[in-house]
């Protein structure tokens, strides 16, 4: 709905962001595709030669490699389901006549806002240390014994960890949703005499599906990248999910052709999360 | 000055036609109304005139100037929208000043300018509000008031109305009608409502599908159109149609008579009717019937009359008054 | 509409609530507190809340030894810098696809968000060779280019969502009114627009700020933000606890201000006008 002047001018506004998106997906992609071909490593870098797939088949087969796999994916479902669980019961209770209720969100919102360094960090010294953290005090009133969370349970602490940091996020998109919730269907189902258990499973967790969806798939991409958590932490021998597989391939051990090909088995891994993403975007882009 | 003529203009969006053809001459100083339903191309012919859109072919003449290649802001032309698309972050001087500051007129003529107009809009006490304080008749009149200090060669409107209450809409059809008569500016007026085009009118474009059905003076079209649509569209309660056998007698594929053609009586030629429903408007009464010859007619009688729903009465139609149309819905010319 | 709910209920869940909030705020509260103790009572057991002898020494150690401000420097130069090459870049994009759509304008924002699917690790590698090849390893310029890079789909789509809601009605008034395009867009646009770009640019640089994949991995000093200083804490220098508090508190505190006014932006931006 427009005239001619305006859509040309249209094309000019939306070229130079194309243009370098474009570039940036292109390129490099292309080039580590063109990488994950050739034995190449850093150290040799003059004796770079064709290899087909060794470096597919020699990262498939390397016990790193499951390990990463299975270090990812553990992550990404217990955050997610610690996300969705406990970011509706944190939402519905802030959704309560509670006093202050700006400040508690303000509270539960802060986490989401640490730099992932800065909360590696002060989890792994202050809160899991196991001789002075604050876990290791509780545990000792408790009387039991101190865990040693980055030597004894890493992928647990890595866990919880980034939970710590997704919860919010989730809960905030969960509050955002439950407060939309019309105040008149609560006052019909009143009406219909619905338990508020009958009103939770039949009115909100309904209402809440969209907003579960788009958290499901935004935690996703972000938590199959998850890396400064791990680098800082230095459990990325134990904990190792793929980002950190293909950085210690790459920049520690030097060998650029397997760290490509391990960055190709990422993506692959991302679009397949990704396409469900854009589908349901695409459908709200709709309506 | 302010003559608009469209020569054979044409609008497709991608594949689709949405103005297969116009030609259209407005006079200066009239008021006329484009009508239809929702769909029929009228806004988007407005907004061609307006350059809002291109022509995909043809010609818009603005006082027999060629207009079709020069931006919306080169016309001269003023525009009334739906929304009122008043600019919300700036006052009501602010808006009705906007036009005047962007043709770089000197600051104290716009002032005088905006005075006068607010003081003919009832609007100098709102001067320094935001539209956002404003209720909807006062926003109307705020855009209003932006398009009638740029003194525009024509003032288009687009369904200005529609977004008012009944009471509301009534009184400003009223203060637009004034506005026609003090300032004898051409203007161009978009609604589906067709009161609203027999009221205002000084003639009233009817479209169709994107294609011009009939142009006339309102009365013109209530007393001869010379379509089936113009017939079933203009005038309230609608034409009474009736095809069928009944209609072959007259030689017409479908007969129309208005309402208040048909009289209540006895005589040769009367036709006995159920009284399904009677609706009581004090000057007025309005009586459904069925009837066995013609179906369902509605009735227009003057002033109260009982009519008790499931009780017979007789009818005449008037036979002056029978409006005839062939198969393709074109209005059969007497001989 | 409005009724009692039982004062006892309501007490409950007052609690409850804080409780929960609290709970999670807590890393965050405890890391600030141990930035004013010494590096004794930051190791006490049992732990100490608020009675310690509360002392400002570790800010200036932090700042002293490892050069806080260059780093806090870095971190605004990159984060603002990245955020407003991505508004001049997207601010027309958006306007174009909100104003003028075209048949692909759909397809045009889905791909430039699938940009964002695509996991880093997929391109580090050949960045890392071109930048080292480049002499890009270690500058501003470098990190601003990719900072840029990875939020102009976020740019784009956030501003988009919010120019879809300016009635073009108001737009096409102005061109009634004898503006012309330029006019149109600073007269009129422009002020609508304000709060929209506004928001985008403060959620953009909150999440430049916070970016530790390419900060990590391109940068060592010369143009290394926050994420990279902190980082520098994380094992030998990690038994000095209050110091790492202190240097921690300087790294998310200025971000964190920012985000509290941002939260009520963050669930439209981050889900694409997708849940508001």
């Amino acid at each position: 709905m427009a005239t001619h002047h305006a859509i040309r001018l249209g094309r000019l506004a939306t070229a130079p962001s194309v243009l370098v998106l474009f570039m940036w997906m292109i390129v490099p992609l292309a080039m580590t595709v063109w990488f994950s071909l050739l034995r190449y490593n850093l150290l040799d870098a003059e004796n770079a030669y064709f290899a087909g797939l060794d470096n597919y088949i020699y990262f498939v087969t390397d016990p790193a490699f499951s390990d990463a796999i299975k270090n990812t994916l553990l992550l990404v479902g217990t955050v997610l389901a610690v996300s969705v669980i406990f970011g509706i019961a944190l939402a519905l209770l802030l959704d309560q006549a509670i006093l202050g209720r700006s400040i508690v969100r303000l509270l539960i919102i802060t986490p989401f806002f640490v730099m992932p360094t800065v909360s590696a960090l002060v989890w792994k010294n202050m809160m899991m240390h196991p001789v002075s953290g604050v876990i290791a005090y509780l545990f000792k009133i408790l009387g039991l014994a101190p865990i040693d969370w980055f030597a004894d349970a890493p992928r647990s602490a890595i866990a919880i960890m980034v939970s710590w940091q997704w919860l919010p996020f989730a809960t905030l998109i969960f509050l955002t949703s439950v407060q939309s919730l019309d105040e008149e269907q609560k006052e019909a189902a009143e009406m219909d005499g619905a338990s508020p258990f009958a009103y939770f499973f039949y009115i909100v967790l309904p209402h809440l599906a969209r907003p579960i969806t788009v958290v499901i798939l935004i935690e996703t991409i972000f938590l199959l990248n998850v890396f400064a958590e791990i680098y800082v932490t230095g459990s990325g021998g134990m904990a190792g999910n793929m980002p950190y597989l293909v950085y210690f391939q790459g920049l520690l051990n030097f060998d650029v052709g397997g760290a490509s090909a391990g960055g190709i088995i990422a993506v692959i891994l991302a679009n397949i999360v990704a396409v469900f993403l854009m589908r349901m975007i695409g459908k709200t882009l709709e309506s | 000055m302010g003559t608009i003529r469209l020569q054979s203009v044409t609008k497709r969006f991608d594949a689709v036609e949405v103005i297969p053809g116009v030609d259209l001459s407005i006079r200066e100083g009239e008021f006329i109304v484009f009508v239809g339903p929702s769909g029929c191309g009228k806004s988007t012919i407005l907004r061609l005139i307006a350059g809002l859109e291109d022509v995909s072919s043809g010609e818009i003449f603005i006082d027999e100037k060629p207009v079709a290649q020069e931006p919306a802001s080169q016309r001269g032309l003023a525009m009334v929208f739906q929304s009122y698309a008043l600019y919300p972050h700036m006052s009501v001087r602010g808006n009705i000043a906007f036009g005047l500051k962007m043709a770089g007129q000197p600051k104290e003529l716009i002032e005088a300018k905006v005075a006068k107009a607010a003081e003919t809009l009832n609007l100098t006490d709102y001067l320094d509000r935001k539209p956002r304080q404003l209720s909807g008749g006062q926003r109307q009149r705020v855009a209003i008031g932006r398009a009638i200090v740029r003194e525009p060669k024509a003032f288009l409107f687009d369904e200005p109305l529609s977004n008012l209450d009944a009471a509301l809409r009534v009184q400003m059809r009223l203060e637009i009608m004034q506005l026609h008569k003090t300032l004898k500016a051409t203007m161009v007026y978009v609604t589906h409502d067709q009161v609203e085009a027999m009221t205002m009118a000084d003639r009233i474009v009817v479209l169709n599908k994107g294609r011009i059905e009939q142009v006339g003076t309102p009365m013109e079209l209530y007393d001869r159109p010379n379509s089936l649509f113009v017939a079933g569209f203009i005038g309230s309660p609608k034409m009474n149609l009736v095809s069928g056998p009944a209609a072959e007698q007259y030689g017409a594929a479908t007969i129309g008579i208005r309402p208040e053609h048909i009289a209540i009586g006895e005589g040769a030629k009367a036709v006995t009717a159920r009284i399904r429903i009677a609706e009581h408007l004090g000057s007025d009464t309005f009586i459904h019937l069925d009837t066995d010859e013609l179906g369902a007619l509605t009735v227009r009688a003057q002033g109260h009359v009982e009519a008790a729903p499931g009780t017979s009465l007789s009818v005449i139609l008037d036979p002056a008054r029978i409006h005839r149309f062939d198969a393709h819905g074109k209005v059969i010319v007497h001989a | 509409m409005a009724r009692a709910i039982p004062l006892q209920r309501r007490l409950f869940m007052t609690i409850l609530a804080w409780a929960a909030g609290l709970l999670i705020f807590f890393p965050v509260l405890w890391t600030v507190l141990t930035s004013f103790k010494t590096e004794l009572e930051a190791f006490s057991t049992p732990p100490k809340l608020f009675f310690f002898d509360w002392t400002l020494e570790n800010y200036s150690i932090v700042q002293e030894r490892s050069n806080y401000l260059r780093f806090a420097s870095n971190s605004i130069i990159l984060s603002v810098g990245s955020t407003l090459i991505a508004l001049a870049f997207g601010i027309p994009a958006a306007w174009a696809m909100a104003f003028q759509p075209g048949k692909r304008t759909k397809d045009l924002l889905m791909w430039m968000l699938s940009t964002k699917m695509m996991p880093p690790v997929g391109a580090l590698i050949p960045l890392y060779l071109g930048f080292r090849d480049m002499g890009l390893l270690d500058t501003r310029g470098g990190l601003i280019a990719v900072l840029f890079l990875i939020n102009l789909p976020i740019v784009v789509w956030m501003l988009y969502t919010y120019f879809k809601e300016i009635p073009v009605d108001i737009l096409e008034a102005a061109r009634m009114d004898g503006a012309s395009l330029w006019k149109e867009l600073v007269f009129v646009l422009a002020p609508m627009a304000v709060p929209g770009i506004a928001s985008t640019m403060l959620l953009n640089v909150i999440l430049a700020w916070n970016e530790a994949f390419w900060t990590l991995n391109l940068s060592t000093s010369e143009a290394a933000p926050l994420t990279v200083f902190i980082a520098s804490y994380s094992s030998p220098e990690g038994l000095f606890w209050a110091k790492l508090s202190a240097a921690s508190t300087m790294a998310i505190a200025p971000i964190l201000v920012l985000g509290w006014f941002a939260q009520r932006q963050l669930v439209r931006g981050l889900t694409f006008g997708a849940v508001k």
